[in-house]
């Protein structure tokens, strides 16, 4: 299974969420999709239409910026982190 | 417990609540919320004492919060808050206002959504973005927004929103067909000052006991219909500036609003000589008051947006404004006379003033 690591503010959104997680999932999507059936409404806050990755959230996986289509193997590794270019501004 | 005022305010850096007794002079605050999202509305929805906050995070998308704790613990939704994965993106939510059972949504871009489940999942309005007019939609300086939701209280099919910059939309059949209604209302940044649509409205409030007239605060003057928005009238008048966001009306007597005029489109957006300054009408904008004993007398270069004054039911009234610069302002008056409530939060999108048991 996949591992995923959250961000602090994506769990503080649904609390008793760890920060990380097994997930059997052959795609960053797929694994989206199943992290939503774990925690419920989770895909809207990483997924636009489309669907997409939001804009200022980045995916990576095993190390390298991933899309929703990137292939995931039992082994991956996959970091999802709120960009740098985000925020609320000054 | 004891009723007391809580006033709801909305700020870059997350929802605050505010509250004091009914005297309304002391006042703790509580915040940040909403995990310091950008909140641009907070509303209450008086039918299940629900609190509602709009929001749009930069990374995690739109979303509703909503408390029916008053506040200690929070829920988070935008479920069916899209316009499908062919639309666009939807990316904040500027509005949200409960009426009749229903709870309404104004996003950007331009849309509405309903609840009929409090705000926990959302059905879009397809009727509005299916006027004719949707292709000419233009963006206001905020965005392309529908920012204003109006019930009329006599009818739950009939409502009115306004989205910047194209103007006042009214339905009667529950939002499946709209018609423009911004005759009388000047662009004077178009080549025809008069169309249909295209008119920067700011911000619209219905007087008490007339649902038939409104109050509009526009990009362009300020004015006032007395036929439900089928026509505007000019009310400036006197107003030192036709430029300003908020505008709010009293919750008994029809003929009283106030405005926040600021010193221009173009010449910075804040207020009138660094002198801030509510205006009062008392007699459906015939002539209006500078009321500012209390507000920094001057070097106060603040400006108050769309959804940042509200007025509280109480007997006489009390009036609020936030600014974009952080202070809230309150008066227990009527406006007559002002004190700060807090200096040091972050800027302010929107206030919301409630009485309520705590």
């Amino acid at each position: 299974m996949a591992e995923v690591l959250l961000p602090r503010s994506l769990v503080a959104l649904f609390p008793g969420t760890p920060r990380r997680l097994a997930v059997e999932a052959a795609s960053v999507l797929q694994l989206v999709d199943a992290l939503d059936r774990t925690v419920p409404g989770l895909a809207d806050r990483l997924l636009t239409s489309g669907p997409a990755i939001r804009e200022h959230i980045n995916v990576f996986v095993d190390g390298e910026l991933a899309g929703l289509d990137t292939p995931l193997g039992p082994e991956s590794t996959v970091h999802i982190i709120p960009a740098v270019s985000g925020g609320a501004g000054g | 417990m004891a009723l007391g005022v809580m006033l709801l305010v909305g700020t870059r850096k997350g929802a605050f609540l505010v509250e004091s007794g009914l005297e309304r002079a002391v006042w703790s605050i509580r915040g940040p919320l909403c995990e310091g999202w950008p909140v641009f509305d907070v509303s209450y929805d008086r039918s299940v004492g629900a609190i509602l906050a709009g929001t749009g995070s930069p990374w995690f998308g739109p979303a509703v919060w909503r408390s029916t704790d008053l506040g200690a613990t929070w829920t988070h939704s935008s479920a069916g808050l899209a316009y499908g994965d062919d639309g666009p993106r939807l990316t904040r939510v500027w509005n949200v206002t409960a009426a009749g059972g229903t709870v309404y949504a104004g996003v950007e871009p331009a849309g509405l959504f309903r609840s009929a489940d409090g705000g926990q999942t959302w059905e879009h309005v397809a009727g509005l973005r299916a006027h004719p007019s949707t292709p000419d939609w233009q963006p206001g300086n905020g965005g392309l927004i529908c920012h204003t939701i109006i019930a009329d209280p006599t009818d739950p099919r009939h409502l009115w929103v306004g989205i910047s910059a194209v103007g006042v939309f009214e339905t009667r059949d529950s939002g499946a067909t709209w018609a423009t209604r911004n005759r009388g209302v000047r662009a004077d940044f178009l080549p025809d000052p008069h169309p249909e649509f295209g008119q920067c409205v700011h911000k619209v409030a219905m007087a008490a006991g007339e649902p038939a007239t409104l109050y509009q605060q526009n990009h362009c003057g300020v004015y006032r219909s007395d036929d439900g928005a089928a026509t505007w009238t000019e009310i400036t008048g006197q107003l030192p500036s036709d430029f300003g966001f908020p505008i709010a009306a009293h919750p008994r007597d029809p003929a009283t609003a106030w405005v926040v005029p600021l010193n221009g489109a173009d010449k910075g957006r804040f207020v009138p000589q660094g002198r801030p300054a509510v205006w009062r009408t008392r007699d459906r904008g015939r002539s209006w008051s500078r009321l500012a004993r209390g507000l920094p007398e001057h070097d106060a270069y603040l400006a108050v947006l769309r959804e940042a004054m509200a007025v509280d039911e109480l007997e006489p009234a009390g009036v609020y404004i936030g600014t974009s610069t952080g202070q809230l302002f309150g008066s227990a008056d009527e406006g007559d006379t002002w004190a700060p409530i807090a200096e040091h939060l972050p800027p302010i999108a929107s206030v919301d003033a409630v009485v309520v048991e705590r």
